[in-house]
């Protein structure tokens, strides 16, 4: 991958939960606005990789992590690197829609609020850009003031994903957006990330590989903790070169 | 009272099992009969004191002095007692409660947090004497000393120590509320840039609110309802508290007090069931307002 | 960028708020633990155990009022302990949605919020007046046991909730009646759990003084009451007497200490016992 086009690089991560060695040695680019997903059986590291990612594996005391993450030449995992505002770069959208249970307009409003946006006007704007980007601004237009938790399952992923674009990140993670919803939601979905790599670099985990196959540009494998594979996607689904993964994507286990 | 698809359900297994049902059914009953008789003999016992004195006079005249003859029986002060401790204690210690139930649910280090839990459960339990007693014997007199004042057996006092009683409660009914808030919120809002400090008063309060809420309230009725702590060191004087450092004599210690030395019967006998009456009003009120407030909490 | 800094500074603040919090409550519990021991620690010996109150209550131990604590909390958990499971078990597994168990719920809700005082005003009004039982150990033995049958109620009730519903169906399953079903799976692995909560109940009783003041706890007893029908002292109670109105303030200062301690070891010693049990418990039921 041409090194400009590159998002996010990352150099020899290891990844330890206590004793457990959960990542080994990844690495991959990540590039700019494209998506990509990665794929693999359950425990195999994606979703804690993708944790790295924002840093949100710094709640879990028991985590270690050694080797380099770069996003556009910062060092995200450095000690100095400020946190809140590395997520502000890299909005995260969840496995289960998690609205908070105040009204739909103060969900999207919540992180350009936290960035010290006060002025009703440009909130409304906001608001109303990223429920458009979300493709959920025609749904919920004339009821802002109501409780985001009111929404269905799919509407709330869609308000989670437009509360992660009002903060205007460049990065957008997904850890499995669609695993709680049934499948015309996650049709919806998919059509929007498909619309929203336009503007953002997309990472996401899925568990399901044909998802990764309709939506993603470049495929991530990952087997017990180690990125067995990393090619574009149409290429891992048609000719993958290491056996392993051809055994996973043909159903042979996982 | 009971459908007839209910005791199908609940005795399908032919008689002995419809005896085992009733007989279950019997020993719940005495539950509503103890609410209804309590609420029963402190009316029957209390009410009895509006023959000879108005209602008015009891609750707005300044003068309790019941044992002279007429007894003068305006329950004002004792009132004031009451909802001046209740008040003051809670202004000092809600706020320290809930700091604790933050500090101890979202702060503090998973095995200390732990430990903590414990350690305000265990302190629940210490007996109301045990405080009354190390005010009676440590805070008043040093009170009395460090600000001189009159008297250390005041309002103040009484109220610092009612703060003490009522923390442990609160903190650990409130720390439950914020635990249970579901993990998903906390991540989505750090996902978003968030502080910690932002995301527990933005996302984790505002969801917790009910259950603190309704953790305050009870810790108030506690506070209200309490005897031996406000015997031991309020002081007892039955005046309108002008200032933290005046007496008090509050309805429970009131009731506690006298209570032993009145004949039954006597029209001061009927006044203290009535200021138990009153007590009890309170009590159930706020009581049934924490209720509905955590039933609101749950549909939520 | 400054913004940032300020939001960093700010949660750095009320980080620090809190831990001061944290501390300085171990900090007065420990103080508070020390003082006492401090105080107290010198009149602990067997015989003050082990012997009655002498010389005005001067000397001596306070093996009277001890007795007579946990004669009122065998009166007590007699009265509620029967009633109490019943209920919790009735809400557990017979309730269904009608008036009776709204009110019932109501009620044993308010009763859990019923000053201690007041339950002395109505254990004096109904045991010590109405049935003429007198001042005395069976009077006040049953307002505890009034006072606790909502705890009661509540830990049953929970105890019964968190039996797996699988148990049930697998009984119903093989035929057994839902009186079966309560007696030989309900019970047994409800029965820990309730012991559990009984435990705390005791705690939460032994400590209870308004509620005896005049339903039976005597300022003095020179024995141990052998019949219900007769007054007992009471641990809290004497505690209570001696700082109050004991004849020789200094003399028994050292009593009231001890006394002081022997409750505290009391109260904490049971409801400790109760809440280890019970983390054990949930522990083991993978909770």
């Amino acid at each position: 991958m041409d090194s400009d086009k590159v998002q996010i690089r990352t150099l020899g991560l290891d990844l330890y939960y206590g004793y457990a060695h959960v990542l080994k040695k990844i690495e991959l680019d990540i590039g700019r606005r494209a998506v990509t997903a990665f794929i693999g059986p359950s425990g195999c590291g994606k979703s804690s990789y993708l944790r790295c990612l924002n840093r949100m594996n710094d709640f879990i005391p028991s985590a270690r992590i050694t080797g380099r993450i770069e996003l556009e030449g910062m060092d995200i995992l450095s000690a100095e690197t400020d946190v809140i505002a590395l997520r502000r770069r890299v909005g995260m959208v969840f496995q289960r829609p998690n609205p908070f249970p105040m009204s739909i307009y103060d969900n999207v409003a919540y992180g350009p609020r936290l960035n010290g946006i006060k002025d009703k006007e440009r909130l409304d704007e906001i608001v109303k850009r990223s429920l458009n980007a979300a493709a959920l601004w025609d749904e919920v237009k004339i009821k802002l003031n109501q409780p985001g938790t009111g929404l269905s399952g799919g509407q709330q992923q869609r308000l989670c994903i437009a509360r992660a674009i009002a903060t205007e990140p460049d990065v957008l993670l997904m850890d499995e957006p669609t695993s709680a919803l049934d499948p015309m939601a996650t049709a919806r979905i998919e059509e929007l990330v498909r619309e929203l790599k336009e503007h953002y670099t997309v990472v996401i985990v899925t568990h399901n590989m044909q998802q990764a196959a309709r939506i993603s540009d470049m495929t991530a494998f990952f087997l017990l903790g180690e990125l067995i594979e990393y090619d574009r996607t149409a290429r891992i689904f048609t000719s993958p070169s290491d056996k392993r993964t051809e055994d996973y994507i043909s159903g042979r286990f996982g | 009272m009971r459908k007839k698809s209910d005791i199908a359900q609940n005795s399908f297994g032919g008689r002995g099992d419809r005896i085992a049902s009733y007989l279950i059914f019997a020993f719940s009953v005495a539950g509503v009969l103890l609410m209804a008789f309590i609420l029963l003999f402190l009316a029957g016992n209390g009410l009895p004191v509006l023959k000879e004195v108005s209602i008015k006079d009891i609750l707005f005249a300044f003068d309790w002095y019941p044992v002279e003859d007429p007894p003068a029986l305006g329950m004002l002060p004792l009132i004031a007692g009451t909802v001046s401790a209740t008040l003051l204690s809670s202004v000092m210690a809600l706020p320290v409660a809930f700091l604790l139930a933050v500090f101890t649910a979202e702060i503090a280090p998973r095995r200390m947090r732990s430990g903590i839990k414990v350690l305000l459960e265990l302190l629940g339990f210490i007996p109301s004497i045990v405080i009354g007693f190390l005010g009676m014997m440590v805070l008043a007199p040093w009170m009395q000393g460090a600000l001189n004042i009159a008297t250390g057996l005041n309002l103040l006092t009484t109220s610092i120590l009612l703060g003490f009683l009522i923390i442990p409660l609160v903190a650990s009914l409130s720390e439950e509320a914020l635990s249970s808030v579901p993990y998903e919120l906390r991540d989505a809002s750090y996902a978003l840039g968030a502080t910690r400090w932002e995301t527990i008063f933005k996302v984790v309060v505002p969801y917790a609110l009910p259950g603190i809420s309704s953790a305050a309230l009870l810790g108030i009725m506690r506070a209200l309802g309490e005897t031996m702590i406000v015997l031991m060191v309020a002081g007892g004087a039955a005046i309108v508290p002008r200032s933290f450092f005046d007496p008090v004599r509050p309805l429970t210690s009131t009731i506690a007090a006298e209570m032993g030395e009145t004949p039954v019967g006597s029209t001061h006998y009927h006044a203290l069931f009535f200021a138990g009456l009153i007590l009890l009003l309170i009590t159930i009120a706020i009581n049934l307002a924490s209720y509905a407030i955590e039933k609101r909490g749950v549909r939520q | 960028m400054s913004r940032t800094r300020q939001r960093r500074f700010c949660d750095r603040i009320m980080t620090a708020v809190f831990w001061f919090c944290g501390a300085a409550l171990l900090v007065v519990i420990a103080a508070v633990a020390i003082f006492l021991f401090n105080r107290g620690w010198r009149v602990l010996s067997f015989e003050f155990l082990t012997q009655p109150p002498k010389d005005g209550m001067t000397t001596g131990g306070i093996l009277t009022p001890l007795i007579g604590t946990i004669q009122l909390i065998i009166v007590a958990m007699l009265t509620a302990l029967p009633v109490g499971i019943m209920t919790g078990l009735y809400f557990a597994e017979y309730a269904t949605d009608n008036l009776f168990t709204k009110v019932l719920r109501i009620s044993i809700r308010s009763l859990a919020g019923v000053p201690s005082v007041i339950f002395g005003l109505f254990g004096l009004s109904v045991f010590v007046v109405f049935m003429n039982f007198g001042s005395c150990l069976l009077s006040a033995g049953l307002t505890l046991g009034c006072l606790s049958l909502p705890l009661i109620v509540t830990v049953s009730e929970q105890a019964f909730l968190a039996v797996p519903q699988d148990y049930r169906d697998a009984s119903y399953a093989l035929g057994a009646t839902k009186y079966q079903t309560v007696v030989k799976v309900l019970s047994p692995s409800a029965a820990s759990t309730i012991i559990t909560g009984v435990i705390l109940a005791i705690g939460r009783v032994a400590g209870e003084t308004a509620p005896i003041m005049f339903t039976g706890a005597a300022y003095f007893a020179p024995e141990i009451a052998l019949s219900l029908f007769e007054q007992v002292m009471a641990l809290p109670y004497h505690i209570y007497v001696l700082a109050t109105s004991s004849t020789d303030v200094n003399a028994t200062m050292p009593i009231q200490y001890g006394a002081i301690l022997v409750l505290i070891g009391l109260v904490l010693g049971t409801s400790a016992i109760g809440v280890i049990a019970r983390a054990k418990l949930s522990h083991r039921d993978g909770r």
